[in-house]
């Protein structure tokens, strides 16, 4: 699905990304874990595309193409989807109107039929309830004047109606209570099959109670400096990163 | 040049007057009133701190040719039906060059005691209510409009009524030439708990630079509700020049939107006065502007009584050499206790030459009061592109989602459902076609 090589990325002079080596296969779940300025969002925003960064070396291959020669929106259209950690507040823009272009250029290009405003409604508005959103959120502007959990839900609804190849979900559990923090965790359960795959960079390992990962790593300092199974991440909660940063 | 009523008007505003004498127009000593005023003041320069960004040059330089008679153009039928909001079920009264056209106006019967007339028809009974709420306003261009107004809309909702349906005030200027000016006077009273929907368009006919000096009152009762729709879509060498004044009942709401198209130059100042408490007073505003156009919009609301909520939201989106000046001055007074006061001005540059002077004010000396105020310049936000795109919509379709968005924003606070819609499309069809969004 997704092979990441000796990747190396700087913003404004600095060294960001110091070499990734990262291979994440179809059903699989992958969370990134590491301290505070490690690069995991760096990380998050190289591989959705965002502008100005300067690759340096290495490639990212999804199903083989690499795709850092592609647009953001070719990047989504191939499948991948960047949760953000702080979606951003679109005020005028109708989340219905958004959405549907959305989902309908990405149908497009996959050579889906686009759906009417009908079928569209009665997708979202199932997909809506699973999430605990009102219908009136269809109504609202993108993201405007959302609590911090409304934002995250509708990063979820966002994938879930984009039902992207490769999902990286960046921070999506921060400033999320115990109850949203289940019904995001549901979002993307359900979404999980064996066709896709998901990166889930946390800071905490309360998300991945409820994302169970197949893999761990730890990003720290550019680098991927351990990796194991999600016994890493208990054993991260308990002593912290200092044990794995001195050893590396 | 040869007319009797062509003159210099900053040189010699009697001479024009004489002729105000000379026809036996009502209202006399208003009008007197006016122009010794206006003699006194002479044209704001941009010495004066309100004029400071928007000079009146283009204005106070043209021959000056006051709208004394109406027109003998005829205008038919099928001007009216291209223009916007005349596919709505409206009453209309249709004013060319300040003067009521009979033939293209259309009134249904409205509520009882509902009046929707021409000013000039009504002088006798509503002489002692005009200038009752712009009196004391020392803009010279008030001074003029008393001494020149010809006509205008009269519209009176009593208490309790509401108008049936919205009523179109539409503003036709034949602009032939350069240097014809009209002087519009319009006074709109809701009584108490009164309802209804106005709007206002301002058109030109031909390419001429004529000009256009409006003066609106607007005074609302107790609990009344009034929204005002003014769409100013004049042609790139017109003037307009436009105050609105209004005073707001205990509880009364009132929303005012303005969308600047249009005009070299435009200028709207807007008072409110909020001396009832409870009083909710919207003023939202759109401008856009290209070539060399200025749209200027300068507003003072002033909190007089407790529990009050104003709130002013203007955007703006420049395009070549042009111009965009706001200036929002709220004012609290001690008394107005639990105001909840709000304004903001984005602004979005379309080209390098493009200028905005911005000037959001508070001015408080109450101590429990909730308000804020900001204001941007910029372009389109990249964060909120780069969202998009990574949604799979390409750059030209993420911007002009945004752009829509912005002007969206405005748009939407319209209350009344297809008038939004058809002003939503209006302006969005003007940005794609005459703006350079790429």
């Amino acid at each position: 699905m997704l092979e990441i090589k000796n990747l190396q990325a700087r913003i404004d002079e600095k060294q960001i990304l110091k070499g990734i080596n990262l291979s994440v296969k179809s059903g699989e779940v992958h969370a990134i874990m590491g301290p505070n300025g490690s690069g995991k969002s760096t990380l998050a925003s190289v591989l959705a595309g965002r502008e100005g960064y300067d690759i340096t070396d290495g490639e990212v291959l999804l199903q083989g193409n690499d795709i850092l020669e592609m647009s953001p929106e070719e990047r989504a259209r191939e499948g991948v989807f960047l949760a953000f950690q702080y979606p951003v507040e679109i005020p005028g823009v109708n989340s219905t109107y958004f959405l549907r272009s959305a989902v309908n250029q990405i149908r497009k290009h996959r050579g889906d039929e686009e759906l009417d405003a009908m079928k569209f409604l009665k997708l979202v508005k199932t997909k809506m309830k699973e999430l605990g959103l009102a219908e009136e959120f269809l109504k609202r502007p993108v993201n405007a004047g959302f609590s911090g959990g409304e934002k995250k839900r509708n990063e979820i609804l966002q994938m879930t109606m984009l039902d992207p190849s490769l999902a990286v979900l960046d921070e999506t559990d921060s400033g999320l209570d115990i109850d949203a923090l289940r019904i995001v965790a549901d979002g993307v359960n359900r979404l999980k099959n064996q066709n896709n795959a998901q990166i889930v960079i946390t800071h905490y390992q309360r998300l991945l109670d409820y994302i169970v990962p197949d893999f761990v790593h730890v990003l720290y300092d550019g680098c991927i400096i351990k990796s194991g199974d999600k016994t890493l991440a208990h054993d991260l909660e308990e002593k912290g990163y200092d044990w794995l940063i001195k050893d590396s | 040049m040869s007319s009797t009523t062509v003159i210099n008007l900053a040189e010699e505003p009697a001479n024009a007057f004489a002729e105000i004498k000379r026809r036996g127009t009502a209202l006399l000593p208003l009008r007197q009133d006016g122009l010794a005023r206006f003699q006194e003041s002479g044209f704001p320069t941009t010495n004066d701190e309100d004029w400071r960004f928007t000079s009146l040059k283009p204005f106070t330089e043209m021959p000056f040719e006051t709208m004394f008679e109406p027109t003998i153009q005829t205008i038919g039928q099928s001007v009216i039906n291209g223009i916007a909001f005349s596919q709505h079920d409206t009453d209309r009264l249709v004013f060319v060059d300040g003067h009521l056209s009979s033939e293209l106006s259309q009134i249904s019967n409205q509520s009882e005691g509902v009046i929707v007339s021409n000013l000039a028809s009504a002088l006798t009974t509503i002489e002692d209510k005009i200038g009752a709420l712009s009196g004391k306003d020392q803009n010279p261009l008030i001074a003029l409009n008393d001494a020149f107004f010809t006509d205008g809309a009269w519209i009176h909702i009593p208490a309790n009524q509401a108008l049936s349906k919205p009523v179109h005030l539409v503003f036709l200027y034949t602009a032939i030439k350069d240097g014809q000016a009209s002087h519009i006077r319009n006074l709109i009273i809701a009584e108490a708990n009164a309802k209804g929907t106005i709007l206002e368009s301002h058109i030109s006919l031909g390419q001429a630079a004529a000009s256009t000096n409006v003066v609106t009152e607007t005074q609302l009762g107790d609990g009344s509700n009034l929204e005002h729709i003014k769409l100013q879509d004049q042609s790139s060498l017109a003037i307009h020049l436009a105050s609105l004044h209004s005073k707001l009942g205990s509880d009364a709401r009132y929303a005012f939107h303005s969308f600047a198209l249009g005009a070299q130059l435009s200028r709207n100042n807007l008072r409110m006065d909020l001396a009832k408490p409870g009083i909710e007073c919207m003023l939202n505003g759109l401008y856009m502007t290209r070539g060399r156009q200025l749209a200027d919009h300068h507003m003072i609301v002033n909190h007089a009584a407790p529990y009050c909520n104003s709130h002013e939201y203007f955007n703006g989106i420049l395009d070549d050499q042009s111009r965009g000046v706001f200036h929002g001055r709220i004012l609290v007074e001690p008394e107005a206790q639990k105001t909840d006061a709000k304004q903001t001005n984005k602004n979005l540059i379309l080209s390098d030459e493009a200028t905005v002077n911005t000037k959001p004010q508070l001015e408080i000396y109450a101590d429990d009061v909730k308000c804020t105020h900001g204001a941007t310049i910029g372009e389109l936000d990249n964060d909120a592109i780069f969202y998009l795109r990574a949604r799979g919509l390409d750059s030209q379709t993420a911007r002009r989602m945004l752009m829509h968005g912005f002007t969206g924003e405005i748009v939407e606070r319209i209350q009344h459902n297809t008038i939004r819609d058809e002003l939503n499309e209006l302006v969005w069809g003007r940005l794609e076609n005459e703006y350079h969004l790429n």
